[in-house]
């Protein structure tokens, strides 16, 4: 919005200071038309008028370069653009003038002016030269303001993404899901102490990696996937043959890179809102394949419809959204649907191949 | 309770360990006797209904009916124990009336310290269940479904098919579908449960789905008849006249 905006006209400063500016300006029409032969008196009579209507025709100016940006249009269209501009601003500006001087022939020291050879041919040049310094001037401040508003929108983004990021790293380590298992254990250890011990080992894992993962970027999917299977070896032995997860990931999919934990949050959504109410057991389908320089990936699961959670549903899916809008903005996108007792979510990313920290 | 008869204890849990848990720690107490295993809210109606139980330990987040609903369904004069992994059921629980509150991990002593309470409680009455159920919900949470037993088996009446309840003295009749379910329940009591928005009482004994209703007729000398969709006929009395327009007038 504020790159359309007239920055002098919409601001009283920048208002005052282009004034300002139109005294040398008027100055150095006055030695132009001194030099071109006419007295002090008609040099006087011409510009108080001349040259204020001048000023307010260059504030249009403006438009020209706002409708040939110099980063997005190429030098004939910048070149044509502004000829004809600067001919119809000056040409506006110059058919006042003889229609004015017109008017001050009717008066007696002034008749002389109408005379004058080569007056118009001077007034439309320098409004030309006039014009052309202005639609200049006004390149230099579009491009400092869109350098400006670049600069907050990546500050900006960048804000939101760490403070996502935050957020998210502490709501991922379900702590319920670390009673759970830890209650598990503890049944384990007098039936099965060899298995009591393989999920104490697995919860460990699962909770070193996912802590380290938070201080990176960027991960290699592989490196998330092999979190999910930390995180589904905990999880079944909680809830035995109930949990059936199936995954297809393309190979080439593997090497690419996401920022962590966008997958496991999905899958232990997948779990607590889906498996986990349904008595019989449920499914978790992962996908993930890379089509055009981007990475597609969907987690579908079943649910039971009839359940409806009282808990705040979906906090970390919510947080995987937020993340994925924070950092790629249009370039990824994330969506979540239900369709009778199956649950989708579908993730686009665009690939990131640098493995920059 | 006397000395010689045993205490006779269900757990209900979904997870096999951690019912592996409970029955290792009531094993070490001979006189509890373990009589059911649970894995769902269904099945711990139909067994608590059949066994009556003086002791049941329950889960909160399971499969087809939470924790509350199950005791809501089978309320009686047992002693209730609470055993979930989260905390933010323990002032619910203590408002249905539980008698312990146990957060997983847990261990022998503080079963021990459940059960001393549960032994000091066992014998006393406690509220219907349907109270429960009220007292278990935060002012201004509505029920988005209800649930009802008949014998051992469970209904689950989401409350967007629930058309209207009838009051039957100490029941209410809830109509879905055109089915017919009996619950011990006040009309008071589920009115208070149910939206405000989707669902008003119209008359002493009716509550109606404000969905069904097709058109209010006049009937007889001040009276009036609400016409439902499936052209059910329910009554509808004065005051229940006035808070009818209220609310389809408010919706414009």
């Amino acid at each position: 919005m504020s790159r359309t905006r007239h920055p002098i006209v919409s601001r009283p400063r920048q208002l005052a200071l282009y004034v300002v500016l139109w005294i040398p300006l008027t100055l150095l029409l006055v030695y132009l038309l001194r030099a071109a032969g006419l007295t002090g008196q008609d040099t006087g009579m011409l510009l108080w008028l001349l040259s204020p209507v001048y000023a307010l025709l260059c504030l249009l100016a403006w438009y020209p370069c706002l409708g040939t940006p110099l980063n997005r249009s190429g030098v004939i269209r910048i070149v044509a653009t502004h000829s004809v501009a600067a001919a119809l601003i000056s040409g506006t500006w110059t058919i006042f003038a003889i229609f004015y001087v017109s008017g001050l022939a009717l008066l007696q020291p002034f008749q002389g002016l109408s005379q004058m050879p080569g007056l118009y041919k001077l007034i439309f040049g320098t409004g030309v030269l006039i014009y052309l310094l202005w639609a200049a001037s006004y390149y230099v401040i579009q491009t400092m303001e869109s350098s400006q508003t670049a600069e907050q929108r990546v500050i900006e983004a960048r804000m939101l993404a760490r403070d996502a990021e935050l957020r998210a790293l502490k709501a991922q380590i379900n702590p319920h899901f670390i009673f759970n298992s830890l209650h598990s254990i503890s049944a384990l250890t007098s039936i099965d102490p060899a298995k009591a011990r393989e999920m104490c080992i697995s919860l460990a894992d699962f909770l070193r990696t996912t802590l380290g993962m938070g201080e990176k970027s960027l991960i290699p999917l592989k490196d998330e996937v092999d979190l999910i299977h930390r995180y589904l070896a905990v999880e079944k032995i909680r809830f035995g043959a109930r949990l059936d997860m199936q995954e297809s990931i393309e190979e080439q999919a593997l090497g690419t890179t996401i920022p962590p934990l966008i997958l496991q949050p999905l899958i232990e959504n997948a779990i607590v809102h889906g498996v986990a109410h349904l008595p019989e057991g449920g499914w978790i389908r992962l996908q993930a394949q890379s089509i055009d320089q981007h990475l597609v990936i969907a987690v579908d699961n079943n649910f039971d419809p009839e359940y409806k959670s009282k808990r705040k549903s979906g906090i970390g899916l919510a947080n995987v959204r937020e993340r994925i809008e924070a950092r790629y903005g249009q370039e990824g996108s994330f969506v979540a649907s239900a369709e009778g007792d199956r649950f989708h979510v579908g993730i686009t990313l665009p690939v990131e191949r640098s493995a920059a920290a | 309770m006397s000395e010689t008869k045993k205490i006779r204890a269900v757990v209900v849990d979904d997870e096999e360990l951690a019912r592996q848990v409970l029955r290792e720690l009531i094993a070490a107490h001979p006189e509890i006797e373990l009589v059911a295993e649970c894995a769902n809210g269904f099945e711990a109606v139909k067994a608590v209904t059949e066994l009556k139980p003086d002791l049941l330990f329950l889960d909160i987040q399971m499969p087809k009916l939470d924790g509350f609903e199950v005791l809501e369904l089978i309320g009686g004069d047992m002693a209730v124990i609470f055993a979930t992994a989260y905390d933010e059921y323990a002032l619910k629980a203590f408002d249905v009336h539980a008698v312990d509150y146990l957060l997983k991990p847990f261990g022998a002593e503080r079963f021990e310290k459940a059960l001393q309470r549960a032994r000091e409680r066992m014998g006393t009455p406690i509220p219907p269940p349907a109270d429960l159920a009220q007292a278990a919900r935060a002012p201004g949470d509505h029920l988005d479904r209800v649930v009802v037993r008949d014998g051992t088996k469970v209904h689950i009446i989401p409350c967007a098919k629930l058309d209207f309840v009838e009051a039957q003295d100490d029941y209410v009749a809830l109509a879905s579908e055109g089915h017919k379910y009996l619950k011990q329940q006040t009309i008071a009591s589920l009115e208070a449960a149910l939206d405000p928005k989707s669902f008003l009482r119209v008359h002493r004994s009716y509550i109606v789905n404000l969905e069904r209703v097709s058109r209010i007729e006049p009937y007889g000398k001040d009276s009036k008849v609400a016409i439902l969709r499936d052209d059910t006929r329910l009554p509808v009395s004065r005051a229940g006249y006035d808070r009818l327009r209220t609310v389809l007038e408010g919706k414009g």
